[in-house]
């Protein structure tokens, strides 16, 4: 990956504090940085990872991008225009072209509507289709997850976990959008069907030349379906960059850690911190490096001041947030 | 999970028509019916019945006895026959107060709707306006309003509607309020549907069935309060009749002509009773946690039934710490019998860590709590096999004496902490109560074992934490507090069912490190469940994989994971990622396992097997040797010398 195309989502300077503001009593409310100062580009036809640990941002991430909320701060561009500003005016536009699958395939789906009346939704009220023509496309899109038309008139709880997440990619795929945004969309799966989700998702953006945003705490599976990797802590970017050279070069010391953390059939597991791993208090976030009281390589600078996401040397495509990126002890995975 | 919801769903298939039948088995509700029905009869009927005029009267025949000549319950004080009066009467309770209730239901809803789904400032604007209205006494407001309004009928409808407003607002705001924050209302908004469609056509729906339960529990009641108002002179207005102001009027004279009182005073009891029998059957069959038999409270230990004849302990190969010899257990739900566990032999000796694999639904987590008896019975039951520790068989122990084991020599640890942590207690008196329960302590000996568990677990500040409650604590924290309370009595076997499933990968990564150093610290043997290749690696010395209830392949956990002998172990270790190794191809496993109601007769793995031959499906394979401490439930077994495939 060297210069890139014209990015199809472009986030920048991308913020989101949940509560603040005053109460009635003009008693200032704490406020939680949820999202603080992502800047990345999406470029069409990629899949972009996100990992990290939970609590850190990404599902905030992923609903800014598809306008279930909004940006406290920064921008974020779609081909040139302001997300935001298409969420607010048109809504179902945006919901053509950015389509989101949920983590809970279970709880995504309305008990009391039939698979039929789910799948159609999309199709009234976004591509507004006459009733024959939406026949024909949800037969198709019922072949396209691979499940039998007739299940079209049954209820959610008929389902398998499976079964139930292949509905939901089904429901996001109705209106042809361009960029699906997926949301664990295999964690809530036993691992036998996780496999055939995750081959169900590389065959459908080989076909329909989809952009993912896939989200995911699981390094393996991140690895496995992604181009470019961005991992996520405390909110901000800690490093992204393409996934091969994320996972054999981390920068990142809390990259670092999470690929050493990953147990791997025949790895002795190795204590991979000694002390405490919590996360910096989100109503008081540090100044400095968030990852400062479990890094093992941090000093004086690293409390000081915020590090930039700056570019590996040799590299323009792989950036991480550590003023002190090469001094490490040498234990990459793989 | 799967498979119980297709059976459940299969069995539902009847839909309606088995609600009214379920009504009808509850032989209260039944009988409530029938009285309801026959008084919502004749008072639909009135103007068609030969009644007398219900308002003229006749002072000449006052106060006559019940049975009197053309006037079967008698007249009143006015001389106005009784049966006539009450039968208009009742029409007219009935009318208010089912109004009444339609109006509360119709305006209480709403405002929960809105209220649940709009969140935010309109959801505090609108409660605190229901707050208060229920300030006041309830009886009290509905009299202030009826004297701001005046007496009358229709004010004391509104009256009644008004206070009951806040009940309904209430109960549907708290659901609305789970529902909206469900991911389907978020799928439908990207669907392209409006706030307005999403509240009618997704919420809706879900809210139907709770405000209906609402409606017919107080229905009744509300037509107690308008007979309340009525027989305090204001609801009715004379000459009309209501049964309220019946009662009212026959107040009076009630040591002279107690019948002109006490008649009234029947219907509105028969009237309320039976609709409030009804509204208790309808809330039963419509309340799916009551229905599913939830609320009969499970028995404190799991029922055992031991139906084969093959007499205990006779399996069990001695000198282990545990063992467990061809144990099933199942549930029985209806006519249907799930065989969760068909016979599973296992066996843990001394710091031993022994790994449990399969897909959920595989029996791993009946097979643990059968142990210690804690499937819930019912629909829970150990039918079969033996359990022995340290060579005493537990299926015959004494409740008390399980009860003892339990947490202390034999402990669990849960996927979910908060299911072992209360959530009122300090973490600190959970622990020591965990002590004291089992060894002779003084309050600050155990306290002080407490804090040295906490550390021993790596909680940073533990005299601190002590003081905390379990909401106060990350998921990782809560997660080694329970083990830190598993290991409090020097447990000899941890039971341990998907403990870092939820947690985040560096969190289980602490984890499992704590539980190998207690392992070889304290010596403890684990059981360990988990679904986790990479984590089974990590932990476990020997697996057991688990199939629709059986367990189809063990051995060392490496040689298992170099070269698998059945077909399923070699599927369930492809489909999974490996960090490091993102080129290689997923080999999904097609299919589903079978629903363990209806197990095929031949190898259960024989659907989705890709080797699978006609002999397969014969006849049930049995658990075959292959080496030491190896065995393998396959006819075709994946052998290490044929090379089926590439091993790392
Ligand atoms: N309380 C229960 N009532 C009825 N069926 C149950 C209950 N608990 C478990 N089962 C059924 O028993 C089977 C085995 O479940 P379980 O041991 O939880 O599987 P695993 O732990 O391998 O995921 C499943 O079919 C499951 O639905
Ligand atoms: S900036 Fe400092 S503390 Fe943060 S990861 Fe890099 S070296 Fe560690
Ligand atoms: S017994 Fe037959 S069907 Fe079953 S796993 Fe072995 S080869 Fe496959
Ligand atoms: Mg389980």
């Amino acid at each position: 990956m060297d210069e890139r195309a014209a990015p199809i989502l472009e986030l920048t300077k991308v913020e989101r504090i949940f509560g603040g503001g005053r109460t009635l009593f003009a008693r200032e409310k704490p406020a939680v940085h949820a999202v603080q100062s992502v800047s990345l580009d999406i470029e069409a036809g990629e899949t972009l990872g996100i990992v990290g640990e939970s609590g850190c941002g990404k599902s905030t991430l992923a609903r800014l991008i598809v306008g279930l909320d909004n940006p406290s701060g920064g921008t974020i561009r779609f081909k040139d225009a302001d997300l935001a500003e298409i969420a607010r005016r048109d809504p179902a536009a945006l919901a053509r072209r950015i389509q989101y699958v949920f983590q809970d395939p279970v709880s995504s789906l309305n008990p009391r509507k039939t698979i039929r009346s789910i799948l159609e939704a999309p199709l009234i009220h976004l591509l507004g289709m006459k009733r024959a023509k939406r026949q024909e496309r949800l037969v198709q899109l019922m072949d396209a997850v691979r499940l039998r038309p007739d299940f079209l008139d049954r209820y959610p709880h008929e389902f398998s976990g499976g079964q139930a997440q292949r509905i939901g990619i089904a429901r996001a795929l109705a209106a042809e959008p361009e960029i699906i945004v997926l949301d664990e969309p295999v964690s809530a799966l036993d691992v036998s069907v996780q496999a055939q989700v995750l081959n169900l998702l590389a065959e459908l953006k080989a076909r329909f030349r989809l952009t993912y945003v896939f989200i995911s705490h699981d390094l393996s599976v991140v690895e496995t379906i992604s181009d470019r990797v961005a991992v996520m802590y405390f909110g901000r970017l800690a490093e992204i960059g393409p996934a091969r050279s994320i996972f054999r070069n981390p920068r990142h010391h809390y990259t670092r850690l999470l690929l050493r953390s990953v147990p791997v059939p025949g790895r002795e597991v190795s204590i991979p911190e000694t002390e405490s791993a919590e996360m910096p208090d989100p109503y008081d976030p540090p100044k400095g490096c968030a990852f400062y009281p479990r890094c093992p390589a941090g000093d004086a600078l690293c409390v000081s001041r915020q590090p930039p996401l700056e570019p590996a040397p040799g590299s323009t495509s792989h950036l991480a947030a550590c003023f002190h990126p090469g001094s490490v002890t040498g234990e990459a995975a793989g | 999970m799967s498979a119980v919801a297709q059976t459940v769903s299969r069995s539902k298939a009847g839909g309606r028509p088995q609600g009214l039948r379920l009504l009808l088995n509850n032989r209260l509700a039944a009988a409530g019916l029938v009285v309801l029905a026959l008084m919502i009869a004749a008072a639909l009927a009135a103007p068609l019945l030969p009644l007398a005029d219900p308002n003229a009267t006749a002072p000449a025949d006052r106060l006559l006895r019940p049975l009197s000549e053309g006037h079967l319950l008698g007249t009143d004080a006015l001389g106005r026959d009784i049966l006539s009066r009450l039968v208009w009467g009742a029409r007219v309770s009935l009318a208010v107060g089912i109004s009444a209730t339609v109006i509360a239901a119709f305006v209480g809803s709403l405002i929960g709707l809105v209220a649940g789904y709009a969140g935010g400032r309109t959801d505090n604007l609108l409660m605190r306006g229901i707050d208060m209205v229920m300030a006041f006494p309830y009886i009290l407001l509905a009299l202030a309003i009826v004297a701001v309004l005046g007496p009358g009928l229709l004010n004391a409808l509104y009256a009644i509607a008004v206070i009951n407003v806040p009940f309904f607002a209430r109960n549907i705001r708290g659901i609305t309020l789970g529902l909206s924050r469900r991911e389907f209302v978020d799928a439908a908004r990207l669907s392209g549907k409006s706030h307005l469609k999403i509240l009618t056509t997704e919420i809706l729906p879900n809210v139907l069935p709770v405000i209906v339960i609402t409606m017919s529990t107080t229905i009744g009641w509300m037509i107690l309060e308008t007979a309340g108002l009525s027989f305090l002179g204001l609801g009715a207005q004379p000459p009309q009749a209501d049964l309220g102001s019946m009662l009212g009027e026959g107040r009076k004279i009630l040591f002279n002509a107690p019948h002109v009182s006490i008649i009234p005073g029947v219907a509105i009891f028969l009237l309320v009773m039976s609709i409030n029998l009804v509204g208790d059957g309808i809330r039963d069959v419509l309340d799916p946690r009551l229905r599913s038999g939830a609320l009969t409270r499970p028995v404190a230990r799991t029922a055992i039934e031991l139906d084969d004849e093959e007499g205990p302990s006779s399996r069990t190969s001695g000198g282990n710490l545990l063992d467990v010899a061809g144990l099933r257990t199942e549930f029985r739900i209806g006519p249907t019998v799930h065989e969760a566990v068909g016979g599973v032999d296992l066996h843990l000796a001394g710091a031993e860590c022994l790994g449990i694999v399969g897909e959920s639904g595989s029996g791993k987590s009946v097979t643990a709590m059968s142990i210690m008896g804690l499937v819930p019975t019912p629909p829970g039951r150990i039918t079969g096999g033996a359990i022995t520790l340290k060579d005493e068989d537990l299926l015959a122990a004494s409740d008390e004496r399980i009860r003892q084991l339990r947490g202390g020599a034999v402990s669990h640890v849960f996927q979910d902490p908060l299911a072992t942590l209360h959530p009122l207690f300090t973490v600190g008196d959970q622990i020591a109560e965990a002590i004291t329960a089992h060894q002779p302590a003084s309050r600050s000996q155990a306290w002080k074992k407490a804090e040295e568990l906490l550390r021993l677990v790596r909680i940073s500040n533990p005299a601190q934490r002590l003081d905390a409650y379990p909401h106060e604590l990350s998921g990782g924290m809560r997660q080694r507090v329970s083990i830190a309370m598993a290991l409090a009595n020097d447990a000899d076997v941890l039971i341990a069912d998907e403990p870092t499933t939820a947690l985040d990968v560096t969190v289980q990564a602490q984890v499992l490190a704590l539980m190998n150093k207690l392992r070889r610290e304290k010596n403890a043997s684990i059981l360990f469940i988990t679904h986790d290749f990479g984590v089974v690696s990590a932990i476990c010395d020997r697996v057991a994989v688990m199939y629709a209830g059986k367990i189809v392949e063990t051995g060392r956990t490496s040689e298992i994971l170099a070269a698998p002998a059945h077909p399923y172990t070699r599927k369930l270790i492809d489909c999974v990622p490996v960090l490091g190794e993102p080129e290689r191809r997923l080999d999904a496993i097609e299919g589903l396992p079978p629903p363990v109601s209806d197990l095929p007769q031949g190898c259960a793995f024989a659907p989705r097997c890709p080797i699978a031959q006609p002999e397969c499906r014969a006849q049930a394979v049995e658990l075959a040797p292959l080496g030491k401490e190896r065995a393998a439930r396959c006819l075709y077994p994946l052998t290490h010398t044929t090379g089926v495939s590439a091993d790392g």
